[in-house]
Formats: C-alpha cells, structure tokens, sequence
C-alpha cells in the first residue's frame, strides 16, 4: 500500500474542510510550486520535513551493460532529497518497532 | 524556498482560501507525508516522485571522541526517488537536455 495524491485530498477535505474539488486542486498545485522552485534553480527546504536539492553532475564515462559499448553519461542537474533530523528519528523509531 | 515561502506562494494561487487555511493545508500535507514514512509506508506521486525506505544494516561505529568501538543496530533511511516529469523539467531548464 502506497500514499496518493488522493489519499492527502482526502486529509485536507477531511481534516482542513477543503471541499473535494479544492483539496485535489491544492495537493496538486503544492507539488506543482515545489518543482516550479526546483526548475528555476531553487533548493527547497521543509523544516521537519527534508530539503529538496539540486546538484550538478558533470559528463562522465559510462557504458551500454548490454553491449560493453562506451557511451558517455552527459552533464545534467539531478534532484536529491535529503531528510531532516526529524523525520530520519521518527522513520528510525519505526525500524525499532520491527518490520 | 523555504516552508513559509511555499505557503505564500500557495496562498497566492489559491485567493479563494483563507491565509490560515492554506497555512494549515500545506502543515497537514508535510505532516501526511512524515507520517506515512514512519509507518514504512511507501509514498507515489506521478510526475513528481517516490518516497520509501532504505534499509542500513547494523554496523560498528566509533565514538569519535574516545576512539571507542560502538555497535549501531540496522535501521531505516528515508529515501526520495525524483519521477520523470521532475528529472525531465529540473535538466532542461539547467540547459542540458
């Protein structure tokens, strides 16, 4: 089982009083700001939460697994997620728990 | 962008909703999300990303200010994997695609 888009409309619908239309509209447009930030060269950090950052890798040799061949892997910006204090001690807790 | 700067920009695409609730829905939004990975639930959103744990196995450590020899028990990391949308729009706009 998997959190959704929709599962977080039904939070705010149920626990903000959004209406359902406005709490799809909301979950979708919150995802929507962050990348917006991230494009335009944004890190973006939720205390409590984590930060979203961006780093730029240069070009790099890398080879086709299938073949052997060669091929260089280009220079591109990724996006890295790196948790906060607080949710690595409250994901921590739950491993304590036993999965 | 930090929290109270995505609020507000939240708050400026959605003038129909009052400051305070837009304040609170992007709180319980953050919140659903921590919430769901300390449950070791898995989270999806296409377009943007997966979210899901990482398992450490136990290891020995070392205090580094004593040099003593500590075992660290196994646990679970929070690990975030970018979706197409995400990777695709964050390259291009970098200028490399």
């Amino acid at each position: 089982m998997s959190l959704t888009k929709a599962d977080l409309a039904d939070t705010l619908h149920e626990q903000v009083g959004l209406n359902k239309r406005e709490a799809k509209e909301f979950v979708d447009a919150w995802f929507e700001v962050i990348r917006e930030a991230l494009e335009s060269g944004d890190n973006v950090k939720l205390s409590g939460f984590g930060n979203f950052q961006l780093r730029d890798k240069n070009e790099r040799p890398g080879r086709n697994p299938k073949t052997g061949e060669e091929i260089p892997i280009s220079a591109r910006r990724v996006v890295t997620f790196k948790p906060g204090q607080k949710l690595r001690a409250r994901v921590e807790a739950y491993a304590g728990s036993g999965k | 962008m930090t929290k109270s700067e995505l609020i507000e920009r939240m708050a400026a695409g959605q003038r129909h909703l009052s400051h305070a609730d837009v304040e609170l829905a992007v709180r319980t939004i953050i919140d659903e999300l921590s919430k769901a990975l300390s449950a070791g639930e898995r989270i999806e959103v296409r377009g943007f990303g997966s979210f899901d744990l990482h398992y450490r196995p136990p290891r020995m450590g070392r205090n580094p200010k004593t040099g003593e020899s500590v075992a660290l028990p196994g646990k679970y990391v929070p690990h975030f994997k970018p979706g197409k949308a995400l990777r695709e729009r964050v390259n291009a706009a970098a200028g490399n695609a």
